[in-house]
């Protein structure tokens, strides 16, 4: 029957997919001279210990919560900022709208490298080095289009009518906004949050860079794990296992959004 | 004529269709119950709740109801779409129940146009037959002979997703005209995303379709107004059930069921709660002179009385006339051609149609209920 | 009118931080090397070792794309529409995706090692290969490694867009395409496909662009090496600046390197805009 290869198939794949999550999780439960030496399918003597160093050591929790807390300004404000304009490129044709739409990826498209420095020196004139608001700002810089185009597709899905009668009915425009139009594109601004999350999230490079110690985040801790002795395999993988955790947790939240689906006009 | 040419066709094309010889489409519901549950039990939801009913042969037939009656369950039923949980489906006593839809000669065209948004007018039309391998030559010919009833010829090379919304319709019946084995046309609201303008127009593409090509037509609506004017007989549906079929005339006269008398007509027919006693109906101390025959009936009906009379046979009187109830007159409805009055009587509300110039009474007045026109519903149902 | 004006200003102050973001740029690139002029372009474009990357990189984000987009769709096309099933898949899918990048590079190094890791011991046991596996050994190896941890990571970002495009089409379209008797393949073709146009644009752009500007992964896990043999473009730039601490080559080589994607999203999103598309009736 058909339905039953596509599970198999299905299946097989989940598998292989879990399996170097499995390994991160083996690798997590050991310790290091441990993983160097032998192979084991499971942990022989499964072992807490780079776990409680997460939790106890404040650089390392610290470090998640730092991240947590720019992570979730930052998608705040990419949906903040990308809501009315993607309301501007659905709803109105203005000179050049076509075009701009596509010009907005290109923060995409160059080295991040490339915006460092630039960036290094605008906070460190206006003091905001070392913030959780200067990282969040930072990766405005590539979610902010990206959440424009997603959310502009779904909201080329509903049809303008609806607008012009709650205009008529004499909405104001906050007012529709808020308690009419957002609620119609739910899905959209799950999927939305979701995909800034997430680009947030695993971000590195302006995450070390803008960051000292206050606002310190997990990816650029997870590079402190070099010591004398090399790589602390153990502690990287007891850490990779606790970052997917609220990653987890977003899409759980977002799933019955991502199921309701896309309906993308313009493109 | 048209018609002629491809109904000749018919005789010769090597692609007969899986079923019925010679494209009678006579359609049999056979005790048909149906739940969207799995495995239903007496406790499910039933979205059709007993179901036996018979189409015959090019007729046309509305299946008309509000939102949520269970037609388009029917429908998809009726093509196949849907397989009932209980009962069978007969086309020309074969039974097709297990049948899937691609091998029961009909065709279904859906709320919104359902197009192939990649393809022209041209390749849209011709993909029934090209997924039946009808050489392309016949394609041809058929696709043409379409296009010319649908007035599409000048859209064929067309791509389909640039077209209005009612081209985009006439595209989505084309594809299903196109196939010769195409007995039965089944129409699920299909002008609902029409401009009011085309619909008129498209009605009578509809119509035209059905008397040249001879096809039975199914056509599920929740407006009264297209049902009426379009099919030949109504099936008013109701909560799962089909509560009458017949023609316009005879729902409207003769309703069987109170909810026919209500969603019919507009406005609907009245309704007082009554009791029966010698030749007289009582309505909260009201008395109101029935027809012998039909007070006889009513002293021995069992259940709930209701005394029902449409809106369009009541008579209005000065208060000084002779003869009728004593009402009181609540509100006047000036709708230009007609005027809507609803009084009181025995303090319920009674609506009555007057014609363009007729007098209207102001406070009281007197109503004359014609006997004739008088119906009594008991428990909803047609007491006869 | 106010509110209009309001949020024509929001969405032009974005496109406005590109420009600005890229003028700033330019003082620090061919700013400094106006005194020069192009030469600098001229040094990059004349630079075999760049044309070497540069070919790498086209190939390994050739095979990204050609991959991981039709292996995306086919896993969204077989996921379950309803029930338990589809919160554990997408929840599944999710997790590679938010791990973050280095942390993946690292992980997969002992992954695939011979003597400790999962895939490597796995491989080695069925003794097919006559060069025992590992990544270091042999550059197809290489390859093969970092092709196998990029879709594995990066595939769920296709199925997840993939997903939510085709929960969108309305069920109406398959009913007309089994009364029409089309085959799966056709309904696919000339259904599904073209109401996934909006979401799989979405998905080649990125992987597109993020492919070819790939750093953290590869650079974990192989370093570039064996010798170069997997040193793509970012990372051949980051040794350049990082080597001879002049900007000048590194922001000419920076603009070349924006030039090219920018071209091929164009050229992507223009073909994926126009297929089957036709003028308005």
């Amino acid at each position: 029957m058909k339905i039953q290869k596509r599970t198999i198939a299905l299946c097989i794949y989940f598998g292989i997919m879990i399996l170097p999550i499995y390994w991160m999780l083996n690798m997590s439960l050991r310790t290091n001279a441990d993983i160097l030496a032998n192979f084991a399918l499971y942990p022989a003597d499964a072992t807490f210990k780079n776990y409680i160093k997460i939790f106890t050591d404040p650089t390392w929790y610290m470090a998640y919560i730092n991240a947590i807390i720019y992570v979730c300004m930052n998608t705040a404000l990419s949906l903040a900022f990308a809501l009315p304009a993607a309301y501007a490129f659905s709803r109105y044709n203005f000179l050049g709208d076509g075009q701009m739409f596509f010009w907005l990826l290109t923060n995409r498209m160059a080295p991040p490298a490339v915006f460092l420095l630039p960036y290094l020196q605008l906070y460190s004139t206006i003091n905001l080095m070392d913030t959780h608001l200067a990282v969040a700002l930072a990766h405005c810089l590539f979610n902010v289009p990206l959440a424009i185009w997603i959310l502009e597709g779904f909201m080329s899905g509903i049809p303008k009518e609806i607008d012009e009668t709650a205009f008529i009915d004499g909405y104001s425009f906050p007012r529709f906004f808020v308690t009419i139009f957002i609620p119609l594109i739910r899905a959209g601004v799950g999927v939305t949050a979701f995909f800034c999350f997430m680009f947030s999230w695993v971000e590195l490079l302006f995450a070390r860079t803008l960051t000292i110690t206050e606002a310190k985040p997990i990816t650029a801790t997870m590079t402190r794990t070099i010591s004398a002795t090399g790589l602390d395999w153990g502690l990287m993988a007891a850490a990779g296992v606790l970052t997917i955790v609220p990653g987890a947790l977003v899409i759980w939240f977002v799933r019955n959004y991502l199921a309701k689906g896309f309906a993308l006009g313009r493109v | 004529m048209k018609k002629k040419s491809w109904l000749q066709h018919l005789k010769w094309l090597p692609n007969k269709p899986a079923l019925v010889g010679d494209l009678m489409a006579r359609i049999v519901l056979d005790k048909i119950v149906h739940s969207y549950d799995r495995n239903p039990d007496e406790t499910s939801e039933y979205a059709l709740k007993w179901i036996n009913s018979i189409f015959e042969n090019e007729g046309a037939y509305a299946l008309l109801g509000p939102s949520g009656c269970g037609k388009t369950t029917l429908l998809n039923l009726i093509s196949g779409l849907l397989t009932p949980s209980k009962g069978r489906v007969l086309y020309d006593d074969m039974d097709v129940t297990a049948l899937p839809p691609e091998k029961r000669n009909i065709a279904q065209v859906f709320q919104f146009p359902v197009l192939y948004d990649t393809m022209t007018v041209y390749d849209n039309l011709a993909f029934p037959l090209r997924n039946r391998g009808v050489p392309a030559s016949q394609v041809q010919t058929r696709v043409h002979e379409i296009a010319e009833i649908l007035d599409l010829t000048a859209f064929l090379n067309k791509k389909a997703a640039g077209l209005t919304a009612d081209a985009k319709q006439k595209v989505s019946l084309g594809r299903g005209l196109v196939r010769n084995d195409v007995a039965a046309i089944l129409f699920d609201e299909p002008l609902t995303v029409i401009d009011p303008q085309l619909k008129w127009y498209l009605r009578q593409k509809i119509k035209l379709i059905h008397e040249e090509l001879k096809l039975t037509l199914i056509y599920v609506t929740h407006d009264q107004v297209e049902a009426l004017t379009f099919a030949e007989k109504v099936a008013v549906m109701h909560e799962g059930e089909i509560v009458q079929t017949g023609t316009p005339k005879e729902l409207f006269e003769n309703p069987e069921h109170t909810f026919v008398g209500y969603f019919i007509g507009s406005p609907g027919m009245n309704f007082l709660p009554c009791t029966v006693d010698g030749s007289v109906a009582h309505v909260n101390g009201t008395d109101i002179p029935l027809d012998k025959e039909l007070a006889d009936l009513g002293r021995k009906a069992r259940g709930k009385l209701e005394l029902g009379i449409r809106p369009m046979y009541l008579q209005l009187r000065s208060e000084s006339a002779k003869g009728g109830v004593l009402v009181k007159v609540q509100a006047v409805e000036d709708l230009g051609s007609y005027k809507i009055v609803t009084v009181m009587l025995a303090g319920r509300p009674i609506r009555v149609k007057l014609e363009e110039g007729l007098p209207v009474p102001s406070h009281k007045a007197r109503l004359l209920i014609p006997p004739q026109w008088i119906r009594l519903f008991a428990d909803g149902l047609r007491v006869r | 009118m106010l509110p209009a004006f309001i949020i024509v200003a929001f969405s032009a102050i974005i496109p406005l931080m590109t420009v600005v973001n890229y003028s700033i740029q330019d003082i620090f690139g061919p700013g400094q090397a106006v005194y020069v002029g192009t030469e600098w372009f001229e040094v990059m474009l004349g630079n075999h070792r760049l044309h070497d990357a540069l070919f790498r990189q086209f190939v390994f984000s050739g095979l990204v794309l050609l991959i991981e987009i039709p292996f995306g769709i086919l896993i969204a096309l077989a996921m379950p529409k309803q029930g338990w099933g589809v919160s554990a898949c997408l929840v599944t899918l999710a997790l590679p995706l938010v791990i973050p990048w280095n942390v993946i590079g690292t992980i997969w190094i002992i992954f695939t090692r011979p003597d400790i890791g999962l895939f490597g011991v796995g491989i080695n046991s069925l003794d097919l290969l006559e060069v025992p596996f590992d990544h270091t050994a042999k550059p197809i190896y290489a390859w093969i490694t970092l092709l196998a941890m990029e879709i594995w990571h990066w595939t769920p970002l296709v199925v997840l867009l993939a997903y939510a495009g085709l929960r969108a089409i309305p069920e109406a379209y398959y009913q007309a395409a089994k009364i029409d008797g089309a085959s799966s393949w056709a309904t696919f073709l000339y259904i599904q496909l073209p109401k996934m146009r909006g979401v799989l644009t979405i998905a080649v752009l990125l992987r597109w662009m993020d492919s070819f500007l790939i750093y953290a992964e590869p650079f974990a896990l192989t370093g570039g090496g064996p010798g170069n043999t997997t040193t793509f473009l970012s990372i051949y730039l980051v040794k350049l600046a990082t080597m001879q601490f002049d900007l000048g080559p590194a922001a000419a080589f920076s603009l070349i390197y924006f030039v090219i994607i920018l071209l091929f999203s164009f050229i992507f999103y223009q073909a994926l805009l126009n297929v089957g598309r036709g003028e308005k009736a």
